[in-house]
């Protein structure tokens, strides 16, 4: 029940995004609720400090991997630039995982394909571990891997959306394609639901299917009770993988009787 | 001399180092990374480097993001 990313293993499949929390309080419950053992930070402007305030480094447990995002950047050079910022900020072992973010538009906040491709190539030259965030495209992603991703984040619907898997058949389509990449070039590489979960079902139908992980963040940080969702989605990613190792029925049309027609020993409908 | 830091304007009387101008603004070194004039300088390298007139600081560290 691990998930392998570079030479990383996970025990959880629920990665968990540190944004968007009432409180810093609300932030560390979930974290712990969750059990996650990766968390997504964003890079920026240091505000100026008061003493003794809180901050997010204070609630991320030392064990937990940090996934700094490059969100907000729109350009290659601007993502570079983070991840570096970012390696710089915890150190070359810490620091060497990044979610490759390159927008392409601020109103979907969908990626810039091209940019997602080369930003990714120079960062794996730089030697980290790369996690792009990328469209549910079958190419960009067989693309993202070609230039030595280490694992493969397709959008289930727009960051934030919470309209889950907003088409099924194409995260299928993704899925087996990128499987069958991976065979042909003798990988394994892990496909992780990035964006647009909105409740724990979305998670489960995700895993079930056949993904690695899920990456959430504002499904549960903007839950009315935040850390109960992080437990739901936590039992869900569980559920549902444990679901797609279980291997589903096949989908019928009409009924199929679970207790046995021999042996009953009353009438049969009358025609 | 003016420096730029996140964006301000900051006068100062002398030339400092990067890392004692982040002191006395509170920062915590440990949890921050900087860029000087669009380069990056390693934490090691903070007390020897020293702020010259125009020079432009970017000092960022991690905030709550998905």
């Amino acid at each position: 029940m691990t998930l392998q990313i570079g030479n990383t293993v996970l025990r959880n499949r629920l990665i968990i995004g540190s944004g968007k929390y009432k409180s810093l309080d609300d932030a560390s419950k979930c974290i712990e609720e969750s059990q996650a053992e990766m968390i997504t930070v964003a890079i920026r402007r240091t505000p100026q400090s008061k003493a003794g305030e809180k901050t997010l480094w204070d609630i991320i447990p030392q064990d937990m991997h940090i996934l700094p995002n490059t969100a907000g950047c729109y350009t290659v050079d601007d993502c570079i630039r983070t991840a570096m910022l970012a390696r710089e900020l915890l150190g070359d072992q810490r620091g060497r995982f990044i979610k490759v973010e390159v927008i392409g538009d601020e109103k979907t906040l969908y990626p810039d394909v091209q940019g997602t491709i080369d930003a990714t190539a120079a960062l794996v030259k730089e030697g980290f571990i790369c996690m792009p965030y990328i469209s549910n495209d079958p190419i960009a992603c067989m693309r993202l891997i070609d230039v030595g991703a280490h694992a493969v984040m397709p959008l289930a619907s727009p960051i934030g959306s919470g309209l889950g898997i907003a088409n099924p058949y194409q995260m299928q389509t993704v899925i087996e394609v990128i499987r069958e990449h991976c065979i042909k070039q003798s990988r394994e590489l892990p496909i992780i639901i990035d964006a647009g979960v909105g409740v724990a079902s979305d998670a489960s139908i995700a895993m079930e299917m056949g993904v690695d992980g899920v990456l959430v963040n504002t499904a549960i940080a903007c839950a009315h009770d935040a850390p109960r969702m992080a437990r739901a989605i936590r039992l869900a990613t569980e559920g549902g993988r444990e679901a797609y190792l279980a291997g589903r029925i096949d989908k019928k049309l009409y009924a199929s009787a679970s207790s046995p027609v021999q042996g009953r020993f009353t009438s049969s409908p009358t025609q | 001399m003016q420096i730029f830091i996140n964006g301000e304007k900051l006068g100062l009387e002398n030339s400092i180092s990067v890392e004692k101008l982040l002191l006395s603004r509170e920062h915590d070194i440990a949890q921050v990374a900087v860029e000087l004039n669009g380069k990056i300088i390693r934490r090691a390298s903070l007390s020897e480097t020293l702020l010259n007139d125009g020079d432009v600081l970017e000092v960022v560290t991690l905030v709550g993001g998905g």
